[in-house]
């Protein structure tokens, strides 16, 4: 009951929720994300290979391995009251995967390997909707792969880190344009699909255990940019005709997947409660725009400005070590949207979110634990606007209406030897 | 665990599908947006081709999608309205057969031809349209393309027999309810709550489509004595539309709206082609100038002095040409023919020159030359004789050009035609829409939208489709906001309305 009042005084204090901004996949960890998405400085579990590498040779077992799957449910309805068009997003279930192993190579250092996907999206709405000269349907995956060392400096203080090696793809649809058909009416639409886009960036991370019960930590993930040099552009539709130039040719993008920092504080209290706050910055303004560069010159290249800003994210887990055989979590964020006035595009309709989480883990023997743990994003309603479309020069807005949530359940497994 | 994964996840599947976001006013309430007083539950449009959703010379099934009745029917659906069907064309090609011959012609689309110059052509493939297919059902669009207002009272006007004699309308054919139907009756039957009405166009459209090579039937209150390219007598025009009125509102006291007649000015197919389209170098002039001398300095002043002609007439038919763009020579019906006084003395010129100065006289700026007059001007129709030029020594025929005299008489009637039509309107309590002052203000510098202006420039501008007189779905668009608006001031309503940026224009393709 205890623990109840201090997640509801927790909730007021933050006036608004989601699951990440823009197209960052906030669902690292179940252990984790039960307790608001916090970790860098939670000394639990493998999970740290992603959230704190250095905190892996705190670890008390030799081997710790954690893997997990969920589910994201996202829903957006857009409506426009001066048209009265509606329209409900028909997106289909994303399963985000992790996969964590560290071990105690000797008690100053440890090794680690994570796969993990942070970024991605997948957005479809109806085919032709009224906002389909923006998007149709969008896939974005951005699997990162990170070895990691840790190295213990002493009892108060390690660091750790890796390289981390992203293999990336994206697929995109959308209509050419407001009114563009063919002869029998059906829409002129692109489709761009890039895959086997690969990058390198890298990962730091320290600890520093001020006491047994009180850790601070920072991590540091660098921007890794996924650069598409042969694309495929497949256009659809077109009427035959030579005053249209588009036919099917490769194509040249870049999309990054932002830099990312995050501090954190955990307490343990009264032997069994655990209290974390992470603060995330997420450098959002690497994006500033998706330009489409069609090989083919005499098809203009598309440029779609973004202009994200830098945002933050504040995170707030509990956890309670309830009986020898459950552990249970909660947690909230509130979540800054990185996008700004007017470039608010239905691809990734993201405000600010008020995201709630809750979870549990299953002590089955001494060695394997089963964690689950369920997020529910709350945006509020927002009238919101791209304003960065143009036909023939002319800036022609989108705008309407937006009320877009996330429900995460998602099922781990931990294993320690 | 595999199976615990994938049941799990099935059961939260069917759990959040039902946990939509839901908006705190959805659009979709009933009660978001006001029907007023107005009571949409039965829509009937009734009109002409501009009803149908007639565009580039043909009516066809994406036309008739974007066609006003249609879109407006859309809107009515978030306030009370009912089903809305119309009598879908075939295909997209648009054209009309009669038992396997075709009747009409395919749309236009822009292609570009072998010079790399986009232009208008008819595009091509067998239409697959029979209009001996009846359709079955009542449809709540009932324009008939080519319609007049008196057709729409007219019996056996769906009569397939009489299509051949152009007695009856192919396309009303496929949907009238018996062969002696009317469209207005057919329209009343279905007892609308509400109603559109938008006729009257072709009473004058065709008389200055042909270049006035019709009657001003003025005067003549009997239309069945009319010709096709004739315009109606107004008290005719007036008879008919009130009747037609009063049959739609009928003892249901239906709500409508009701929609003025455009000037023909303000359409493409009378501002496109340039009244001094032809261009001349100083020394062809000179050349013209000489040949036309003796018809200036002799013959005009000697009819005059006779008192054959008016010096008016003398001066108007005067030809002169120079050097730079120069109007082209034509053959105008409403002058005084001296054919046969140019055959005998003192002229006693060769049949074939006593003709061609017979109504000749040279295009004025004034003038109106029609759209399909840009595919003859300057051509050599014979092609033994390169000195046989269109416009320059072979007159334009009469029905190319329409005179400021043949302007006149559109205009008188149209302006009738809308004082009864506005009078109307006021006096039943009925929505008005001034489609005259719309399309002059798209073609007086046009109308912004969201996308750019839209102009009534041929094939660029956006509002019109290819055959320079029916508008585009952006056109159309354009015209069912403007019907929603006055319908919504009228009625006290909120039907909400369309982004026209939204709405196609031309079809592009090639052949």
């Amino acid at each position: 009951m205890k623990k109840l009042m201090i997640f509801a005084a927790l909730a007021i204090t933050a006036a608004a929720t989601t699951y990440a901004g823009g197209y960052r996949v906030s669902l690292q960890g179940q252990k984790a994300l039960a307790m608001g998405h916090t970790g860098v400085a939670v000394i639990e579990s493998s999970e740290l290979v992603f959230f704190n590498p250095a905190g892996l040779v705190y670890l008390e077992d030799k081997f710790n391995i954690s893997a997990g799957v969920s589910g994201v449910f996202s829903n957006i309805a857009y409506q426009n009251t001066e048209t009265g068009a509606n329209v409900r997003s028909d997106s289909p279930m994303a399963t985000p995967l992790y996969l964590y192993a560290s071990y105690k190579a000797t008690e100053w250092m440890s090794i680690g390997l994570g796969i993990y996907t942070p970024y991605g999206s997948e957005v479809k709405y109806e085919n032709d909707w009224v906002g389909s000269h923006l998007v149709n349907n969008i896939k974005l995956q951005a699997i990162y792969i990170q070895p990691t060392v840790s190295f213990k400096i002493n009892d108060k203080f390690s660091v750790g880190g890796g390289p981390i090696y992203v293999t990336g793809s994206v697929n995109f649809n959308r209509n050419l344009n407001r009114t563009l058909t063919d002869l029998d009416g059906n829409r002129a639409n692109v489709e761009i699909d890039a895959s086997g886009i690969n990058n390198w960036g890298w990962v730091a991370s320290t600890m520093f255990n001020i006491t047994d019960n009180l850790h601070l930590g920072a991590t540091y993930r660098s921007e890794i940019l996924l650069e598409s040099t042969d694309g495929d552009a497949t256009f659809q539709n077109i009427p035959n005709s030579p005053l249209t130039p588009f036919s099917d040719t490769s194509i040249k993008a870049a999309m990054p997947m932002p830099a990312e920092l995050t501090v954190g504080v955990s307490y343990t209290f009264l032997d069994d409660f655990t209290f974390a706050f992470d603060f995330n910055r997420s450098f959002w303004d690497a994006y500033k725009s998706l330009d489409i560069d069609f090989e083919n010159p005499a098809i203009p290249d598309s440029k779609n400005l973004r202009n994200y800003k830098n945002s933050s994210i504040y995170r707030f887990g509990m956890q309670y070590n309830a009986t020898e055989m459950f552990t249970i979590r909660a947690g909230y964020y509130f979540d800054e949207t990185p996008v700004q006035a007017g470039y608010f595009a239905p691809e990734t309709p993201r405000n600010d979110s008020n995201n709630f989480t809750a979870g549990l883990t299953v002590n089955v023997n001494k060695n394997l634990q089963i964690d689950a743990s369920f997020l529910f994003s709350h945006f509020n309603e927002v009238d919101a606007s791209y304003d960065y479309y143009f036909e023939d020069g002319t800036a022609v807005p989108f705008s309407g209406t937006y009320k877009t949530n996330a429900f995460v359940p998602g099922l781990g497994l931990t294993y320690k030897l | 665990m595999k199976n615990i994964f994938k049941y799990t996840f099935a059961v939260l599947a069917v759990g959040f599908a039902s946990c939509e976001p839901e908006f705190d006013n959805p659009v979709t309430d009933e009660g978001f947006y006001s029907n007023g007083t107005a009571n949409f539950s039965k829509y009937v449009a009734v009109g002409n081709s501009l009803t149908a959703g007639y565009s580039s010379g043909a009516l066809y099934i994406k036309g008739q999608d974007y066609s006003y009745p249609n879109l407006m029917a859309e809107k009515f659906g978030f306030v009370g309205g009912g089903e809305f069907n119309q009598p879908m064309m075939n295909d997209n090609l648009g054209g009309l057969l009669l038992n396997g011959q075709q009747i009409a012609p395919n749309r236009f689309v822009l292609a570009v031809d072998a010079n790399g110059k986009p232009g208008p052509v008819r595009l091509e493939g067998t239409p697959t349209t029979d209009i001996a297919n009846k359709l079955s059902g009542s449809f709540q669009n009932m324009g008939v393309p080519g319609a007049k207002s008196f057709h729409l009272s007219a019996p056996g006007y769906g009569n397939i027999a009489g299509v051949p004699t152009q007695a009856a309308n192919p396309y009303f054919v496929r949907f009238a309810s018996s062969d002696n139907a009317t469209v207005i009756g057919d329209a009343a039957a279905q007892n609308p709550t509400f109603f559109s009405l938008w006729i009257g166009n072709n009473d004058i459209l065709s008389y200055a489509t042909s270049g006035g090579a019709g009657v001003d039937q003025t005067g003549n209150m009997d239309p069945t004595t009319y010709g096709g390219n004739d315009i109606t007598d107004p008290n005719v025009f007036t008879h008919v539309y009130s009747q037609q009125v009063d049959a739609l509102i009928g003892d249901r006291e239906a709500k409508g709206v009701l929609i003025n007649i455009p000037e023909i000015t303000s359409i493409p197919y009378f501002t496109t082609v340039p009244t001094n389209a032809i261009p001349l170098d100083a020394a062809t002039a000179a050349q013209l100038n000489a040949n036309f001398a003796g018809y200036n300095t002799q013959i005009l002043p000697g009819l005059a002095s006779m008192g054959v002609i008016t010096p008016e007439e003398a001066a108007l038919r005067m030809i002169n040409f120079s050097a730079g763009q120069n109007f082209p020579i034509m053959t105008d019906d409403d002058l005084t023919d001296i054919t046969a006084i140019l055959l005998g003395p003192p002229f006693s010129l060769p049949a074939s020159t006593a003709a061609l100065l017979g109504q000749l006289r040279q295009v004025k700026a004034d003038d109106l030359i029609v759209l399909t007059a840009s595919s003859v001007l300057g051509t050599t129709p014979d092609p033994n004789n390169p000195q046989g030029i269109m416009g320059v020594t072979i007159p334009l025929p009469d029905q190319l050009v329409l005179s400021t005299k043949e302007q006149a008489r559109v205009k008188t009637a149209t302006n009738a035609y809308n004082t009864t039509i506005q009078g109307l309107a006021g006096a039943k309590g009925l929505a008005f829409v001034d489609a005259r002052d719309a399309l002059l203000r798209l073609a007086d510098g046009g109308i912004p939208y969201d996308g750019g202006l839209l102009t009534s420039q041929f094939v660029t501008g956006g509002a019109f489709s290819l055959d320079g007189v029916h508008p585009t779905p952006r056109g159309y668009a354009y015209i069912t906001n403007l019907i929603l608006k006055a319908v919504n001031n009228t009625y006290d309503a909120t039907v909400p309305t369309v982004h026209v940026g939204d709405y196609p224009t031309i079809t592009l393709t090639n052949n």
